[in-house]
């Protein structure tokens, strides 16, 4: 309930709250109180009179009383029917205008940026100057860019590891059906069960065959990418990213009972973190020598060989693991809200 | 000045727009998801352009050239896959509410969400 201000009644919005109640303002009545009172008192020979009078000013209020509600009805059916209509018409108009605004003015900017393939750009600086020129002697890569993101900025790296294994865990504590506290399983877990045995391969035999023969060349060819991502165009998120798609084709072909018998929800926490804990042990060293990157322990090797580059291979491994997990995590909670 | 010289940050620039036209006109939540995509999708496509430089390589040392002249820049080729990580984690969490909020009220529709989370606050 608002406040009421103490001077409510003789403000401007009070008498109008009133008028547009009573058809008269409280001066009004205040007014033909008094000129009743007064017409009680002086003029008591003409009281019929005044009666019928008093009848007709009765009726007159009510038919203006009438006319207004019925304006006042239609200006609220307009509202809610013309009127948001109207406003979506205004939203969707403005805010055409305002996106090809936008885009005009990036246009603009982006014609007006350095030319596109010239070697003379300003993002073509010293530092990757020096990471085409140093990088394979500093890290042992052949794939320079490996080398960056799991050598010189392999903290990037690690925190986008735990970007992804973080936005895994987010998906399980929205998506996942826990059961109740006595155990038994809710109704919206039996829902989801019974939802997702639809989905369920019924002996599919063309999918079943041809998962046969891809799933395994599948998760050979993340493998090889995962293991070759300092030597080649690769590295773990790709490679991770190939190994998640082969286990769910293997998920869609076979269904939950195959699969449940070496991925389940302990197989997803485990992998993760023993890979996040042992990134990040490896690369913690820097943050015990004063963050100076010292040279690592591990020699460069030759590089272009399998085992060379460091650290870079098993980092690349971890990394790896990690995507597979999430990608394939995210998939089964996506699909029936568990593992 | 040639206007379309630099025709691939045009591109990215107009997919940005698209993209954000579509958050803003769908009252459908996973279709403003999808808006959502084609944003960061541009962006990842602004940020390899301005590494591309002409007649150059990808940066994978071949026969040992490691000269600055052989290889396109680097750079660029590492942010982008920081931001697609980062935008399949943020596409993750999101289309995971959206799957929350449709559990609950039974539709996707933004406006309707709202007016029906506004009752359930006045009760």
């Amino acid at each position: 309930m608002a406040k009421i201000r103490p001077d409510y009644e003789t403000s401007w919005f009070g008498r109008l709250m009133h008028w547009l109640e009573n058809g008269s303002t409280a001066l009004d009545d205040a007014m033909t109180d008094e000129m009743d009172a007064h017409s009680r008192d002086h003029l008591v020979d003409s009281e019929h009179h005044h009666a019928t009078q008093e009848h007709a000013l009765e009726e007159r209020r009510h038919a203006a009383l009438e006319r207004e509600q019925r304006m006042y009805s239609s200006l609220h059916q307009w509202a809610s029917t013309k009127g948001s209509r109207l406003m979506r018409w205004v939203y969707i108009v403005a805010s055409v205008v305002m996106c090809v605004g936008i885009i005009a003015l990036l246009l603009n900017t982006a014609a007006n940026l350095p030319p596109y393939g010239d070697p003379d750009n300003p993002v073509n600086n010293e530092v990757s100057a020096h990471y085409i020129t140093q990088g394979q002697a500093e890290t042992g890569a052949v794939n320079i860019v490996a080398g960056m993101i799991l050598d010189y900025r392999a903290f990037d790296t690690l925190g986008e590891s735990n970007v992804l294994f973080i936005a895994a865990v987010t998906v399980l504590v929205l998506l996942r059906l826990a059961p109740s506290r006595d155990g038994k399983p809710t109704t919206e877990m039996l829902e989801a069960e019974a939802d997702d045995r639809l989905y369920e391969p019924k002996h599919d035999m063309i999918l079943q065959h041809q998962a046969n023969l891809l799933v395994p060349l599948i998760l050979l060819f993340g493998i090889y990418v995962v293991m070759n991502g300092h030597i080649s165009p690769g590295g773990g998120f790709s490679g991770g990213a190939i190994m998640g798609a082969g286990l769910i084709l293997y998920l869609n072909a076979f269904g939950f009972r195959k699969t449940e018998r070496f991925f389940t929800f302990r197989t997803f926490q485990i992998v993760s973190l023993m890979a996040l804990a042992f990134y990040a042990c490896s690369k913690a060293y820097s943050f015990f020598t004063g963050a100076n990157h010292l040279p690592s322990i591990f020699s460069p090797g030759t590089p272009g060989m399998l085992f060379s580059a460091g650290l870079i291979p098993y980092l690349n491994i971890a990394v790896g693991l990690v995507v597979c997990c999430t990608m394939y995590a995210f998939y089964t909670l996506f699909r029936k809200g568990d593992m | 000045m040639d206007f379309l010289q630099n025709y691939v940050e045009l591109a990215a620039m107009v997919l940005f727009g698209i993209g954000f036209t579509t958050l803003l006109l769908h009252k459908n939540m996973i279709k403003k998801i999808i808006g959502f995509s084609i944003m960061d999708n541009a962006i990842f496509l602004f940020l390899a352009a301005k590494g591309y430089i002409e007649g150059r390589t990808a940066p994978i040392v071949v026969d040992g050239v490691q000269t600055v002249e052989a290889y396109i820049n680097p750079i660029p080729a590492g942010l982008v896959l920081t931001g697609i990580v980062v935008s399949v984690s943020v596409t993750a969490v999101m289309l995971s509410l959206t799957i929350r909020l449709y559990r609950r009220y039974h539709t996707l529709d933004i406006d309707e969400i709202t007016a029906l989370c506004r009752k359930e606050g006045e009760e």
